[in-house]
């Protein structure tokens, strides 16, 4: 078998008395997509913080193409090729939104490519009418599509996707679904999310989160099917 | 008209009339007049220096007196020392810049928060300041050079041409000198802005943690602006020391660190031209009232003459009514003008296009 792309072993934070991850062991192939689901205060997010460098771990490795990453610095990961789309959209508000794709762009394009490179993505997540707009006086939606247009221009090897759904319309939603898949054919994705229709649209493989370990991991039929996973999780959803 | 557009005409404009002022002043004015707007172009450097590092590098610096007044010292002392002012100007240069990084890659590379940082840079200026100040006896020397304490180093020799010590700058000199440094100065900068690693310091200054994690490393383009300004603020402090031949560590004051931070919040953040404007409109306001000696005993004449407690009423002024400063509230009004117009000129077509569909 192939080296993952990703794995962690025991990875655990803790804050003060709080264990907010514990033990985590998670392997990631390569140009595999999984989903990460679970209910809010699982550590998902804090999980990704760790992969990506906003958090060290308090214990236990990160290992990125068999690389220890677990003391690295943010824009060190980064550059090794994980990018991150966060759960509130974290973008340059008081810029353009071409100038939000451009930084991202001319990390890794020089000279002339960059403007070609940069009209190529407002294309893809139609922002091209947008393009001169301030970026914080867009509406949610939109922002969204901003903050996936400047991970992609990075092209990181794997990305971890937050809450990409949150307060989309339907359309974006199987717009955003439709786009994840198209990413998926070249790169690797971790992707938390409630929405358990999107969940259906996308994933194959769900990895399930609850007070800090993994509960569970199976195919997503299985997932849904896994009284357990209802009990703590799907109960509620399936409730509403 | 596209904002490409109006960009270049602000650029022509800002060339045209530096250049006219240039060459003008010293054939319309009278002397003193010429070494007030000497003056007046050495601190708009120096407001400049923290205008790219607060306005566009997000980091506010309460220090920047700090390098200016290195600056002037450096100068001073190895002047006395050589003779010829070369080495002196690059010295002046060199060592703000040197100690700017020293500071800058504790603070950054240390994570201090902005706060900190400004209570930091604020420090080291007041630190400078006392320390300076108590070397008053002959034993604080640096080869020739004594440092004179709190009454300073008078009679500092004049820039020459480099390489010819007969040459020097006369006070007219100094003036074209000046004035043509502060050109330099705002368009090398506004070339720094268009570059690659301009665009990059806005995108941190907006969002810290987002250019991290595109991949770029906030503490080495903080660095790397921080030091930028810190040259850029001795070489104003070498000009100082030529205009005045005197400098003493009031340069280092608490005063003339607030004084630079007040220009650039008059003049408008994350513009050049603002902070130019609000220093040399500041400065000019500060010598008019001061020229107002109280003659008569009228509570207005007297109030007018009070130079502190008009600026300080300006100041709060500003804070509260044009909190963005000058220059980017009237680019804003100017958009609106434009809006309105564009919107009743399209409002104006409207009906004919109907008819004619």
């Amino acid at each position: 078998m192939a080296a993952p792309l990703l794995e962690t072993r025991d990875l655990s934070m803790r804050f003060g008395g709080v264990q907010a991850v514990r033990n985590v062991n998670f392997t990631l192939a390569e140009g595999e997509l999984r989903c990460l689901i679970g209910p809010n205060g699982a550590g998902k997010s804090t999980f990704f913080k760790m992969l990506t460098g906003q958090l060290q771990p308090s214990q236990g490795q990160v290992l990125f193409r068999g690389h220890d990453i677990s003391r690295a610095h943010a824009h060190q990961i980064a550059r090794l090729g994980i990018g991150i789309k966060t759960q509130v959209p974290s973008v340059f508000d008081g810029l353009s939104v071409r100038e939000n794709i451009w930084l991202a762009a001319s990390r890794i394009h020089s000279g002339e490519r960059v403007s070609g490179v940069v009209d190529e993505m407002l294309e893809r997540m139609g922002l091209t009418g947008a393009a001169k707009r301030l970026v914080g006086q867009l509406a949610h939606g939109q922002r969204q599509w901003v903050e996936l247009g400047i991970v992609l221009s990075t092209e990181p090897e794997l990305i971890l996707l937050d809450e990409p759904a949150a307060g989309m319309t339907h359309d974006e939603v199987y717009k955003t679904a439709e786009l994840v898949r198209e990413i998926n054919r070249s790169k690797a994705l971790i992707v938390v999310e409630h929405d358990m229709q999107f969940i259906r649209m996308i994933a194959k493989q769900v990895t399930v989160f609850n007070q800090g370990s993994v509960l569970v991991e199976d195919a997503v039929e299985n997932i849904l099917r896994n009284p357990l996973v209802r009990d703590i999780y799907l109960g509620k959803q399936a409730a509403a | 008209m596209n904002a490409r557009t109006l960009n270049f005409i602000g650029l022509g404009l800002v060339g045209i009339i530096g250049v006219a002022f240039l060459v003008l002043t010293p054939r319309l004015a009278e002397l003193d007049t010429v070494l007030e707007f000497t003056v007046y172009m050495i601190m708009a450097i120096l407001a400049l220096s923290l205008a790219l590092i607060w306005g566009y590098g997000g980091i506010l610096c309460f220090g920047q007196s700090a390098f200016f007044g290195l600056g002037a010292y450096s100068y001073a002392i190895a002047m006395f020392n050589t003779g010829e002012s070369t080495i002196p100007l690059l010295l002046a240069i060199a060592l703000p810049a040197a100690f700017a990084a020293l500071l800058g890659y504790f603070m950054f590379y240390g994570r201090i928060s902005d706060v900190y940082l400004g209570v930091i840079t604020l420090t080291v200026t007041l630190i400078l300041f006392n320390s300076v100040n108590s070397t008053a006896g002959p034993e604080f020397h640096i080869g020739v050079a004594r440092l004179g304490g709190f009454n300073g180093i008078p009679g500092i020799p004049p820039l020459n041409f480099p390489g010819n010590k007969a040459a020097v700058i006369d006070l007219e000199g100094m003036f074209y000198l000046a004035t043509a440094a502060l050109l330099a100065t705002y368009f090398g900068l506004r070339l720094l802005l268009a570059s690659r690693f301009g665009r990059i310091i806005v995108g941190i200054r907006e969002n810290e943690r987002r250019a991290e994690l595109l991949g770029y490393d906030p503490r080495a383009y903080k660095l790397v602006t921080f030091t930028i300004g810190g040259a850029l603020a001795g070489f104003a402090g070498c000009l100082f020391a030529n205009w005045g031949n005197f400098v003493s560590p009031t340069i280092f004051g608490l005063a003339q660190s607030a004084q630079i931070i007040i220009w650039v919040i008059v003049g408008g953040r994350g513009t050049l031209i603002g902070p130019i404007v609000g220093c040399i409109g500041i400065q000019w306001l500060n010598t008019a009232l001061g020229a107002n000696q109280p003659s008569g005993s009228d509570l207005w004449t007297k109030l007018l003459a009070n130079a502190p407690l008009i600026l300080g009423i300006i100041l709060v002024a500003f804070v509260l009514l044009v909190p963005k400063g000058l220059v980017p509230t009237l680019g804003d009004w100017g958009q609106l003008l434009l809006r309105s117009r564009t919107r009743r000129m399209a409002a104006g077509l409207k009906p004919k296009q109907a008819e004619e569909g």
